[in-house]
Formats: structure tokens, sequence, C-alpha cells
């Protein structure tokens, strides 16, 4: 299979499952049993699938791979046209792992419907798998718009009592949000004269241009981040859905927005990145830290773990916009941990939520006397959600943090107070579901976990552990790409005359090492630019290589008044 | 005599269309009660018939001492009105015979209604199109009150005669305007006297009563308040006409009249045009949400998606009218299919038209509910439904004509209205089914599948030919 449309197997393999589905006739016990059975084979042939675009991706390589290119509509520019970068893969994987997993976790807990609700299922999983590996616009816009149509229906149809509303707010919140991002789509075509999104990446947008193209998109990758302050129907749709819908919305579909904010953003407006960085930083910083204090306060297991939803993808804005090597790098696999940790953590909720039918913490207790398993497979993940070393979540979070502390020392700051709110609610959390008396009869009589379940939570857990120990394995797949996008974002900047917070990679470790340098970062970082002589302009520009040492000498002095 | 001849052959759809209407009248005289099924049946043949003249046709043709003109604009929207008269014709079968409207005049009425609307886009005078408009307008008078003993029908036909002879008024004061300070009635003379020099201030004002009288034939805000009230009271196959053929041929007679005789006066009437599609917008998607009754609802949301259209009008360029083409066309096929679930909605043979009847229809009829979804999302413009292109299309427009500030607005009220669309997708797909409705006859499941298989995915297939020929037609406007 050589030269097989590899994307666009992986792509449109679930939808032909989701058609067979359709076909399906008969009683309603075979027909769900059937549809459950074509489900399961669909996604787990396009997981195998799906499997091959890594194997056949070339990691040192920064450009897009597996390029599938014809024409579709030329009188609007509008090709089809896919591939893939290092930015993207993991989140192809991410969805066509997921959603077996989250077939499983529906197997017995979806009761009515079930033939809709594979069908839903598998056509979520070609929207996103297409969005991630759309290189047009208009593709892009149509798969990114295209997600909201099954979600809709999984949450409205399959969801808690109030699914209407979760539903309605989930769709219209992203809906206005993606149409603004369609309009700057709409001008930034008529600059260019094709959606070729590659075409976009090399172009440079006029600066003031820049700077408006850049809200309209952040309106809409901001919702589906979702940032502080439009996460509001993140925590409604997460109650109200089913368990896979949670799992899909936390481990996929949020992602959506941080890669939209990486590819459009930051990839395609340098200068308007630079010129609102310290909105999105303040935006970070107080998702970090006022929705983990809500997070706190939650009495609904599903409601406390979207709001650290939001505060975890607080930390993955925030090291995009440090626009350095380590807050990127950062972002990035903490999107990788949140997939997997969240994604887990909603489908523990899922195991107990099919047992005792009710999400209040209140309702549980002492489960470690009885569910042993079910308490080592929690706790793996909520020290993975709090961010203990060994598991994926301290890398990620450890190295946005130190990104954003290299571009202002005050955001860093801030933001590592979130981690002791995570850990606060999270501990909170295992000490209220697991330890205390066991005396709650229904709760004694609930079973460890069941095959079934263990099957979809093995490869999680080894993943967790994976990603913790050796994180090289996951970073590695995407470092070529990144330090691309930042070579390319600092050019840009270097081309207006801003520097970005700070310029030297290299030094990385040099504010952390020394505290005495505290004072000098945010006063450079509120206006970068005006200071050239205290920011070395850029590492890329080989006439300044051999003057590097000086800057960073020249740091330390600065920092003392 | 030679002379006559190669005026005819321009205006041959219109004649053999016209004839044809005569001919089904005497058939329908002569057949008897149970005639309407065959002048039905016939009417279609005689529409597909001028659609094939019609496709002959070639290039840009002037007839009749200017009176008329024949160009690809003419044909692509002429296609669209006799596609919505068709379709239009097909879902009212069943439904006329059930409700005691079964009187050969329908069919006959809508081929004459349809003849008028073919000479208003092909009009190359003011004075063929008051003729044209109104033969159109006086046949929709009567088929609006055609169930003539139900009140609510007879108000209908009522409400929309008055309101339409002030339109007329309007119309026909404008051009008396024009008329006197332009001195003549052609649109390719107007055109010259007003490139010649700065244009006299009775033109302008004639143009905007004009215009009042178009923006009433198109249900414009602020020109709007009939259509709520006669989509409502008319019978609904005559509902679902009114939505598509009139409209569209409305909006190609506007287009024709503002970009050609007044091309010249373009930042004059563009402020017209943009109040009233702001007007349109704002009022369609806002009054639509407490509509519960799906007839006004459609009301509603066909003057949310007449601004839409607007925005391409007020574009002023090829590309804007291109982009209005195609979302008419978008427009119509989707509004047709609609309109035939809507026909079919009944419970016990009884007609229904509340929203909440719907309640459920996943359940007893999956299919349909899953139509009606294709339907309401692409009307919304959610895609990768056909909607979505045509949505598309005009912000491509508008940006490139620079006009910001509208595309914006647009933005933000297809926002809005998508909380009503979703509200009929709540219903049907999230609700328990109350009384289930019946089962639609095969002609409404046919047009239904039909329709909904071209707004997702056929639509997605045939883009290019249909935009390419869109583009010509927009071409023949500007050459």
């Amino acid at each position: 299979m050589a030269d097989w449309p590899i994307l666009s197997l992986t792509t449109f393999l679930p939808s032909i499952g989701a058609l067979l589905i359709l076909l399906v006739r008969g009683e309603e016990q075979a027909v769900a049993r059937n549809a459950k059975a074509i489900a399961l084979a669909t996604s787990l042939l396009t997981f195998i699938v799906s499997l091959f675009i890594l194997v056949k991706f070339d990691p040192s390589s920064a450009g897009f791979q597996l390029v599938e290119e014809h024409s579709w509509i030329p009188a609007l520019g509008i090709q089809y046209l896919r591939g893939i970068d290092g930015v993207s893969v993991w989140f192809v994987l991410a969805s066509t792992f997921l959603t077996p997993v989250c077939v499983l976790a529906s197997w017995d807990s979806i009761e009515k419907r079930v033939k809709e609700f594979m069908m839903s299922l598998l056509l979520l999983e070609t929207m996103l798998v297409g969005m991630f590996t759309a290189l047009d616009f208009i593709l892009f816009y149509i798969f990114f718009e295209g997600v909201l149509l099954p979600m809709f229906l999984m949450i409205g149809v399959w969801g808690g009592p109030g699914r209407i509303y979760a539903a309605y707010k989930f769709f219209i919140y992203t809906f206005i949000g993606s149409v603004l991002m369609l309009l700057a789509i709409v001008a930034m075509y008529l600059q260019v004269g094709t959606m070729d999104m590659r075409v976009m990446l090399d172009h440079t947008f006029d600066p003031s241009m820049q700077k408006i193209l850049w809200l309209a998109f952040f309106a809409a990758f901001a919702v589906k981040t979702p940032m502080w302050p439009f996460h509001t129907w993140l925590p409604f749709a997460h109650v109200e859905a089913p368990t896979a819908g949670s799992v899909m919305l936390a481990g996929v579909m949020l992602k959506m927005g941080g890669y939209g904010l990486i590819r459009a953003n930051l990839q395609m407006l340098p200068i308007g990145s630079a010129t609102y960085t310290n909105l999105v930083f303040v935006m970070s910083v107080v998702a970090i830290i006022y929705t983990s204090l809500v997070a706190l306060a939650q009495t609904d297991m599903k409601k406390m773990i979207a709001y650290s939803s939001v505060a975890h993808m607080g930390y993955v804005s925030m090291g995009i916009f440090a626009a350095n090597a380590q807050g990127l790098d950062g972002a990035m696999f903490q999107m990788l941990s949140h997939t997997v940790v969240s994604a887990a953590l909603f489908l523990c909720i899922g195991v107990v939520y099919n047992r005792l039918h009710t999400r209040e913490i209140a309702r549980y207790g002492g489960m470690a006397h009885n569910m042993p398993k079910y308490a080592v497979v929690f706790m793996l993940f909520m020290l993975a959600s709090v961010g203990l070393p060994g598991t994926s979540g301290f890398v990620g979070e450890f190295l946005s943090m130190l990104g954003a502390y290299e571009a202002n020392t005050w955001v860093g700051l801030f933001a590592s107070t979130g981690l002791v709110f995570g850990a606060a609610y999270m501990l909170l959390l295992y000490r209220k579901l697991f330890y205390g008396k066991l005396e709650k009869p229904d709760v004694i009589a609930m079973p460890d976990l069941n095959g079934k379940e263990i099957l979809y939570f093995a490869p999680l857990v080894a993943i967790v552990i994976m990603m913790g120990v050796y994180p090289k394995s996951f970073s590695s797949v995407y470092a070529a790409s990144l330090d691309h996008i930042l070579s390319h974002h600092r050019e840009a900047l270097a081309a207006e005359g801003l520097t970005p917070p700070v310029a030297n990679p290299a030094s990385a470790f040099v504010p952390a090492a020394n505290a005495g340098t505290l004072s000098a970062h945010p006063a450079t970082s509120e206006t970068p630019g005006t200071e050239p002589a205290v920011e070395p302009s850029t590492t890329e520009t080989p006439a300044e290589t051999p003057a590097q040492s000086e800057p960073k000498a020249d740091a330390n002095p600065d920092a003392g008044h | 005599m030679q002379p006559v001849l190669t005026d005819l052959i321009p205006a041959l759809p219109e004649i053999f269309l016209a004839v044809a209407a005569l001919a089904l009248l005497m058939l329908g005289v002569f057949s008897g009660k149970n005639g309407t099924r065959l002048v039905s049946g016939l009417a279609v043949v005689a529409l597909v018939a001028t659609s094939v003249l019609l496709v002959r046709q070639e290039g840009y043709d002037v007839a009749f001492s200017g009176l008329f003109i024949t160009d690809g604009f003419a044909v692509f929207s002429k296609l669209l009105v006799l596609l919505g008269t068709g379709l239009s014709i097909i879902i009212a079968q069943n439904f006329i015979a059930r409700e005691d409207m079964d009187r050969f005049e329908y069919p006959v009425l809508m081929l004459l209604a349809t003849v008028g609307m073919m000479m208003m886009v092909s009009a190359n005078d003011l004075l063929t199109l008051y003729v044209g408009l109104e033969l159109q307008s006086l046949s929709l008078y009567v088929i609006a009150s055609f169930r003539r003993d139900y009140a609510k029908s007879t108000e209908a036909g009522l409400k929309y005669f008055v309101l339409g002879a002030l339109s007329s008024g309007m119309l026909l004061y404008g051009i008396s305007l024009i008329y006197g300070f332009a001195g003549t009635t052609n649109f390719i003379t107007i055109a010259q006297v007003l490139q010649a020099g700065p244009a006299p201030l009775g033109v302008i004002v004639g143009l905007v009563f004009v215009a009042a009288g178009l923006a009433f034939k198109i249900s414009a805000v602020p020109f709007h308040m009939w259509t709520p009230d006669v989509y409502e009271g008319a019978p609904t196959p005559v509902t679902a006409f009114f939505a598509v053929a009139p409209k569209v041929a409305a909006i190609c007679l506007f287009i024709r009249v503002l970009e050609g005789p007044f091309g010249s006066l373009l930042p004059q009437w563009r402020q017209v045009i943009e109040f009233c599609s702001v007007a349109s917008m704002v009022v369609g998607s806002l009054a639509a949400i407490r509509q519960s009754n799906i007839k006004r609802l459609m009301a509603y949301s066909s003057i949310a998606n007449i601004g839409y259209a607007l925005v391409g009008v007020a574009a002023g360029t090829a590309e804007g009218v291109q982009a209005v083409l195609i979302y008419m066309a978008i427009y119509l096929v989707m509004t047709v299919g609609t309109f035939a679930i809507i026909i079919g909605m009944r419970q016990k043979g009884k007609a229904v038209e509340e929203i909440a009847d719907l309640a459920g229809l996943s359940k007893t009829n999956p299919m349909l509910a899953l139509a009606l979804a294709v339907f309401m999302f692409s009307m919304a413009g959610v895609p990768p439904a056909a909607g979505f292109f045509g949505k598309l299309l005009v912000f491509m427009a508008a940006w490139k004509a620079g006009l910001y500030p509208l595309s914006i607005i647009m933005a933000l009220t297809s926002g809005i209205s998508l909380y009503y669309y979703l509200k009929i997708c709540k219903v049907s797909w999230f609700d328990d089914v109350k009384e289930p409705l019946d089962r639609p006859t095969a002609g409404l499941s046919w047009v239904v599948t039909a329709t909904a298989l071209v707004v997702f995915p056929v639509a997605l297939v045939i883009g290019t030919p249909v935009l390419n020929s869109a583009a010509a037609a927009a071409a023949s406007l500007f050459h």
C-alpha cells in the first residue's frame, strides 16, 4: 500500500462504516448488536490504517507529508488538499485511537438508538481526522464545523436531563466563533488567491491586517479550546454528554482549538501573535487559577474534570504564545497528555456512573475497599492530571511553565499556583471517592472493573506511563516541525523589527538558574521590541552567532537593578 | 414579416409556455372534474419543454424594439424559475386533491405566473418590467386565495392583493419619475443617459421608488409585513411556490434593474440595498425565534435569506451577482425540500403545521428527519451542506467589494438564525413522539430525497459546472 491515499482512507473509512450501519435492518436487539460490531470493527481497522501514517511519517522533516492533492472547485481556489506534519500527526492518531475506546465504553451504557449513536461516533471520527489533515482552508473549515453535527446529536439525544440546553449552547457558541474565522479565511484568500494553507503559511500578511485576522481566528479557537471567559459551554456539554461524548470532547475536540492556535494564529500571523501575547497570557493565567478554584467547589465529578480541562488547556495557550522552544514543546506535550488523561478520567467516571447513575461525589465513598483495581487506575490518572513526575502530565506542565517563565516571569509564577490548586481538587476528589468508610449499600454492591473495562484502560495506562518516563518517543515526532515553526516565527518578527520575549533558545535555563533575573523579564516582555539592546534579536541570524555569549552576559548586570 | 419573426425567436420559450398554459386551460375545461391530475402532469411537461427551449438559446439578443432581452443571465434565472415552478406543482399534487383545491386552474395559473416571471427577468424596458410583474402578481393573488371557502386563505389573498397593489403603485410612480427625468424607459438608453452626465435628482428619487416596489416583491424589510401572514394563510403548496419561484424572479429582476440601467448610480442605490439587507437579516433572524408555526418560521427565514442575498447585490460586482445566483439556486432547492416535508405533515389524515407536531420524527420516520436536518443545517450555513457554499460566495463577493460591516453582520445574524433551525432539529430528533405523523406520499418522498441529496452531497460534486455557468451568467450582465 505504498501509494495509497492513506489520509483519505483514514478519514473516510469510518464514514463507510457509518453507511454500513445505516443499512442494518431487522429486530431492534439484533440491529444494536450488529451496529456495535460494525462500529468496533471499523474503528479498529481505521486505527490500524492510521498506524501506517505514523510508520510512513518522517519525523526529521518539517514540511507537510503524505500530501494528497486534487482539484475540487477551482473557481473558488478550493482544492481537495490533505497532508500532515509533526503538529497534526499525533492528533490524527488520538482520534483513531479514542474512537474504538469510546465504542467499547458505550457498549453497554448506550441502550436506546444504538444504531444512530454508533453512526454519530464514526462520523465524528471522520470529521476529526479530516480536520487535522486538511491543508485547504475551506476543507479545514468544513471539517471543523462538521464536528459540531455528530456531537450535537450525541449530547442532545443521549445526554442527561439538561441535554437540550447544553447541546444548543455548545452548537451556537462554537458556530458564532467559527463564522468569524470564515470571514478571516475569506479575507486571507482574497490576499493570496488560493485556499492552500501551505501558501498562506509562507505569505506574510500586512501587520495591521494580521492584528484583525488574528482576533477572528482567536474567536474561533478560543471558544473551542476553550479559554476563559469563553469556556462556559464546556461544563454543560461535558455534564450532559454520554461518556463517549465527553471522552471525544475532552480528548480530541478541545485540541482542535490548540491545533488551530498553533497552525493559524502562531504560524500564519506572527505579528498578530506578538501583539496579543499579553492578552493570551492574562486569559491563560486567569483560566488556570480561576477555573481551578471553581473546580475545587464542584460537587459533580464530571463538572470538576470539565473545569480542570479548562485549566489544563490554559497551560497550552500560555505555552503556545510564549513562542519559545520550551513553551511550544510543552504546549504540544500538554495537549497530548491531556488527550489521554482527560479521556481516561471521563472513562473512569463513566465506570461508576454506569453502575450507580449519579455523578454526585457525595454519593460515593470508600471505593478503595471494594473496587481496588478501579482505585489503582483512577489513582494513576489522577496523579497524571496533577502532574506527578513520571506521568505524562508532568512533562507538559513543566515545559509550558518553563516557556512562560522565560517569556514573562509573572505569568510563570501565577501559572505555577495552578499546580497547587490542581493537586488540591484532584486529591480531594480522590479522597472523597475512595477513602473513608464503605457504608452506602449501593456503593458496596458495585463490582470492580470487568474485562471490557480493563481492556480499554490498559493501553491508556501504558501510554500515560510511557509519556512520562520516555517523553522523547512522542516529542521526537513533532520536534522538527516545532523548530521550523519557531524559526519561521522569529524571522517574521525580526523582519518587522520585533523580538520575541526571549530570543535565545539555548539560554533556556539561564533565567531559571539565576534567580536574580526575576525583575528584568516582566519589563522587557511588556513591550517586546522597544528594548532591542537588552534582548538579542535572533539566534537564527548567522552574523549574530559569534556575539551569542555577550547578550547572555549582559542579562545578569541588567538584572541587578 | 421578417423582422417580426426574428423578434419571436428570442421570446420563443415564453410564447411556448403561454400557449401551453392556454391549451391546458382548454383541456381542463373539457376534461371535467378529474382533469387536474392530467393538467398538472402536462404542466410539468410544458415546463420541461420550455427549459429545453431555453437551454438551446445562445448568446445575447434584443427583441421587440429593445423591450425584451435574452442573455446568459436571463437563461440562468429562468431555469431557476422553471425548476421552482415544476417542483412546486409536483409537491402540490396530493395536497390539492385532499384539501378540496382540486381544480385544474391551479397549475394553469402557476404556468401563467411563470410566464410573467420569465418576462420579468428578460425585461429591458421599465414597461416590460411592469407588465411581467403584473402578470405574475395577478396570478399569485388568485392562487393565494385559491382555497376560497377557507377564511385564512381568502384573507391571505386579499392582504397580498392590497399591499401588492400599493407596491405596484409605488413602482409605477417611480417609473414615471424616471421617464420624466431621463426621457426614456429603455434600460440601455437610460444607462447611456446616466453615464453621459450627472444623474438628475428625479431619477434617483424614481429609483428609490422602484427599489421600494421591488423590495416588496422580494419581501425585504421594511416591506416584509405581508410575508408571514400570506405564508401562513395560503395553502401550503402555494406557500412553497411563493417562497421559491417569485422570489428568485424578483431578485433577478432587481439585479437586472440595478446593475443594468442604474449601474452607474451604484453609490446611491447601494445605501438603500445595504439598509434593506441589514434590516432583513436582523428582523428575519430575530423574529423567527418566537414562531411556533412552521410556515411562519419559514416566512421569516425567507426574509433573512433575502437579506443575505441582498448582501451580494450590494456588492455591485459580477462576483456579487454570481454569488446571488448560486445563493438563490441553493435556496430554491432546500426550500422546496423543506416545504415538501411541511406539505407531508399530517396526523391521521389531517394537515398540521406546528413545529411541535414534528416531535419524535426521527423515531417514526428517520429518513425524513435526516432530510429535514440536512435542510435546516444547510439553511443555517453549516458545512458541508450546500447552503454553506452559498454563504461563502456571498461573503467573498462582499469582502472583495469592501463591505466589511455588512459581512460581519451577516456572519453574526447567521449565528442567531442557527438557533431556530436547531429548534426544528431539536424537536424532530430529541423530543419524544406525541402523535406520529403519517407517511408522506411517494411523490413527496421522491422530491424530499432528491432535494436532500442535492443539498448534500451532490452539490459538492456538481459545484464547479454550476459555478461556472453562474459566472458566465453574471458576466453577461456586465459585458
